[in-house]
């Protein structure tokens, strides 16, 4: 058979004019059985099947460690302090003599700065997100979108920056009451930083409304403005209200624009023109310090990163789970 | 004629409405745009005459006219090379588990899931992560080894979903063909599935990259120092880095140090720049050649 | 309209079925006389390539092969024909294990490839595949150079050397009647090639592996009627040295290209034969209506 094979090659090589004939490595049997190489291949390619799996557990590990840690330290925590006073408790001084462990004002400052920069984002980042997606002609969008993948890349510390010297200047004139260090700048700025998420997010989803129904209500002799309003926005607003979750979710973990702009005084106040602190700024003071590991002071980071973890992922889970309802939505 | 409609005229109703809702919905995107300006022109502004090469090439110093980010820039180098030697292989290696080998079960849902929450956790929870796994338990210290394995966890997710984006753009036909030549899975994966998604995974790097380098919170709580006044040479040594230093100086209260800060900026925004810059071109220049 | 000499010499009278239909015209796809086809006693001779006894073929629970028996001669062309959904892509896949690739199919019965189980457990995957080749419905060249598509195979069966490659390369190409049009631009993007073209590189891509069968599905159906043509007649050439399986829906092209043909309706191998016998007497009702157009 293979001595047949290869004579019926040899003539047509011939009538090619070919000299040479590079024969491939070739078996007529179908088992493994040529050459290292080949009986090597079932290891080799369990070992790389092996390793790449490894490196995608290594995300589940991560989650694990973040939880493990976080538990292990704040439950000890939580044997020097009780878990009553943390939650409940209205001052929060664990760096000063008499300590008090009361989250409350801490959540409250992360509160604050995440309503606040809400109400700067939400407004203009829906507003621009429903611009880009029904009004603007292709054109102008792709000449907007680079901007907004800038104001995206720049760094937090830099909306840390301007907070104090543009923002916090322009409030303070505004506002003379203010103090150097206070809540609204924080919020000016964060908003300022989430906006480009709301408005991508948004866009998607509003982008995602079938036409057909946008033709239908232009069946109906809607407007362009009754469209978008009464039609697209309704039939998006579960996904839109889902981008906003993740930017607020991405607002309370802020950390350096806020610890620049906010101050360092856990309050319970609701003024935006006050000095406040957020638990991000918190730990961020902590670990600029020398507090000694071990130490309760130490283990504060622990159970206010507990905190902020779990707020962000409820928000984060909540928001992944409308996400994907609306992905089902239109299938 | 004059009974029915006339299509002629337009229907007054709504018309005042439909044009006040455009025209605040462009201000809305004018805003947007307007208010970048603002933050770039007044970062030139207060950062421009800091800015030369002294500056590039001196160290921190308590007298703002000597000081200048040396130590900051390369220890952000640093920070920056170990995080792409440990995050790309990782992160593209989990994109192509997830998408190439896993088998469609609950695990792989879970991973995914999972990836798709670690994005969304403060990085500065990867800072308290880091600082007691690498810098505690593991005992590498204040080192810019544990900086840079923990700005690998904060961008690992960003890597992977990006990649798994690109591979999952490649269409099956390639696998297929692959596969009836008599290629392995991970001949499949290597000769083909992961040349034709280069230029997707390279521009999610590159982004993701980006991010670790205007990092600072995790970097802070891990311990990077504000005041390095040398170049770090082991993988033990203490560090700082370009966002440190500038939240440093920012935090003081002297109107030169925030000049300094400004010029950092400025610097900082020029590498994210050309960085970005790098990732469009790749997007273009290799994005455009493959239609499928 | 009728009067036109290329449409009446396709209209023959039917022996069978003509009652109640006989309105319509019924067209009966012409065998071409000009070509060299393989006689029914040719086929019997010829040594048996592929040979596949009762196999049921499964996606989980859903049976979509019903006990198919049918051999595959040497150096031949086998057409499988039928209605869309009949499972003959399904049945060409499984030669090469293509539907592995799907998660939860199951194969009941035995192919044998000279008498080997290709459904062994001692069988190779990358070996089979390697020994029987494959061509899509759709073109699907890497988005490579046309060198590193054609050289793809070989350079992952452990040939290195530049030169080497070069050789198969120009011996593959030269076979699928393409090294003309590409040899001053090996290194040009496979994508720059027209359909027809791109088509017959990945027939290229898959003689580079040096196979002994090629299988295709449905090679030419979203080709213009030249490239077609050009398909046809490498298949007519290639038919020489490899055995080949083809599957289309295009009856004409089937009684055009092939020496045996069989026909698939629903699952089941409905009747199989040479493709003179098949197409001019078939035996079965079920086929009778489908080549003369009545359904599918």
């Amino acid at each position: 058979m293979t001595e047949e094979g290869s004579g019926k090659e040899q003539s047509v090589e011939m009538e090619l004019g070919e000299a040479a004939v590079i024969k491939l490595p070739r078996s007529t049997s179908l088992a493994r059985a040529d050459g290292l190489l080949v009986r090597l291949r079932p290891f080799y390619e369990g070992v790389i099947h092996f390793a790449l799996f490894i490196c995608a557990s290594i995300s589940v590990l991560v989650t694990v460690g973040i939880v493990i840690i976080l538990l292990y330290e704040s439950v000890q925590f939580f044997f020097d302090v009780s878990i009553i006073e943390f939650l409940t408790g209205t001052r929060w001084t664990p760096l000063l003599k008499p300590q008090h462990f009361g989250i409350l004002p801490l959540m409250c400052g992360t509160m604050l700065v995440a309503a606040g920069s809400a109400i700067v984002a939400v407004p203009i980042g829906l507003g621009t997100a429903i611009y880009l997606s029904e009004y603007a002609s292709p054109r102008f969008r792709d000449i907007v979108k680079p901007f907004l993948e800038i104001l995206a890349g720049i760094p937090s510390v830099v909306y840390g920056y301007l907070a104090i010297v543009t923002v916090s200047p322009i409030i303070r004139y505004l506002f003379p009451s203010a103090g150097v260090f206070n809540a609204a700048s924080a919020c000016i700025v964060v908003g300022i930083m989430i906006l480009p998420m709301i408005i991508s997010l948004s866009e998607d989803i509003l982008q995602s409304v079938p036409l057909s129904l946008r033709g239908a209500a232009f069946a109906l002799g809607a407007n362009k403005f009754e469209v978008t309003v009464r039609v697209v926005v309704p039939a998006a607003l579960s996904g839109i209200i889902a981008s906003f979750l993740l930017a607020i979710s991405r607002a309370i973990g802020e950390t350096m624009a806020v610890t620049l702009a906010a101050g360092a005084t856990p309050k319970l106040t609701l003024n935006p023109l006050e000095s406040i602190q957020t638990m991000t700024a918190y730990i961020v003071q902590v670990s600029q310090g020398d507090t000694p590991t071990g130490t309760v002071e130490y283990r504060t980071i622990f159970a206010v990163g507990l905190m902020l973890f779990i707020t962000t992922m409820v928000m984060n889970v909540i928001a992944q789970y409308i996400l994907s309802r609306v992905g089902e939505q239109y299938e | 004629m004059s009974t029915k409609l006339d299509i002629y005229t337009a229907k007054r109703r709504g018309r005042i409405t439909n044009l006040l809702f455009t025209s605040v919905c462009f201000l809305a995107t004018v805003t947007c745009v307007i208010v970048l300006f603002i933050l770039i022109w007044n970062i030139i502004l207060q950062g421009k005459s800091w800015l030369s090469w002294d500056f590039v090439d001196s160290f921190p110093s308590r007298f703002p006219h000597k000081a200048g980010i040396k130590s900051a820039l390369y220890g952000s180098i640093w920070l920056i090379g170990l995080t792409a030697l440990f995050s790309v292989p990782l992160g593209v290696g989990a994109a192509v588990y997830l998408e190439e080998y896993a088998p469609k079960s609950r695990w792989r849902k879970l991973i995914q899931l999972n990836i798709s929450n670690l994005a969304g956790v403060p990085s500065i929870v990867y800072g308290i992560l880091g600082l007691a796994l690498f810098v505690r338990a593991l005992a590498l210290e204040r080192s810019v080894l544990s900086g840079a394995l923990t700005l690998t966890l904060v961008v690992l997710p960003i890597i992977i979903l990006a990649s798994q984006e690109a591979l999952r753009s490649v269409p099956d036909s390639i696998r297929r063909s692959a596969y009836a030549l008599g290629a392995t899975r991970w001949q499949t994966v290597w000769y083909q599935v992961l040349p034709a998604s280069l230029p997707g995974i390279m521009t999610g790097v590159i982004l993701a990259l980006s991010r670790a380098l205007g990092e600072a919170a995790p970097l802070i709580v891990v311990g990077a120092m504000a005041y390095v006044p040398f170049v770090p040479e082991r993988l033990s040594d203490e560090f700082t880095s370009l966002p440190i230093q500038i939240f440093n100086w920012t935090s003081r209260p002297q109107e030169d140090f925030h000049h300094l800060a400004a010029a950092g900026i400025l610097v900082l925004l020029i590498v994210l720049v050309s960085m970005n810059a790098i990732a469009i071109f790749v997007r273009h220049k290799y994005g455009k050649k493959i239609r499928w | 309209m009728a009067s036109t000499p290329l449409v009446k010499k396709m209209i023959q009278p039917s022996d069978k079925a003509t009652s109640g239909f006989s309105k319509a015209p019924i067209v009966r796809p012409s065998i071409p006389s000009g070509k060299r086809m393989r006689t029914a006693d040719e086929l019997a001779q010829a040594t048996e390539k592929i040979s596949v006894r009762d196999m049921s073929f499964y996606y989980s629970e859903n049976r979509a092969l019903t006990d198919i028996s049918l051999s595959i001669p040497e150096c031949c062309v086998t057409a499988f024909i039928g209605p869309s959904g009949c499972g003959k892509s399904t049945f060409l896949r499984c030669f090469n294990r293509m539907n592995d690739m799907i998660e939860g199919t199951r194969v009941e019965g035995e192919i044998l490839l000279e008498g080997q189980e290709i459904y062994s457990s001692r069988t190779d995957i990358v070996t089979l595949r390697k020994r029987i080749g494959m061509v899509f419905q759709k073109s699907t060249p890497f988005p490579k150079s046309i060198f590193d598509n054609v050289s793809f195979g070989p350079k992952i069966a452990g040939i290195r050397k530049k030169k080497d490659l070069y050789e198969i390369v120009e011996r593959s190409l030269q076979r699928s009647a393409l090294w003309d049009e590409v040899k001053d631009r090996l290194n040009e993007s496979a994508l720059n090639l027209s359909g027809g073209q791109q088509q017959r590189l990945c027939i290229a891509r898959a003689l580079a592996n040096d196979p002994d069968i090629l299988l295709m599905d449905e090679p030419a159906s979203a080709l213009d009627p030249a490239s077609t043509a050009r398909i046809e007649d490498l298949i007519f050439e290639l038919k020489e040295q490899y055995t080949i399986v083809i599957v289309t829906h295009n009856m004409q092209q089937a009684a055009r290209v092939s020496d045996q043909a069989a026909f698939f309706y629903q699952g089941v191998l409905v009747e199989s034969g040479a493709t003179e016998a098949l197409f001019t007497n078939p035996q079965k009702q079920q086929t009778e209506d489908y080549i003369t157009g009545r359904f599918g």
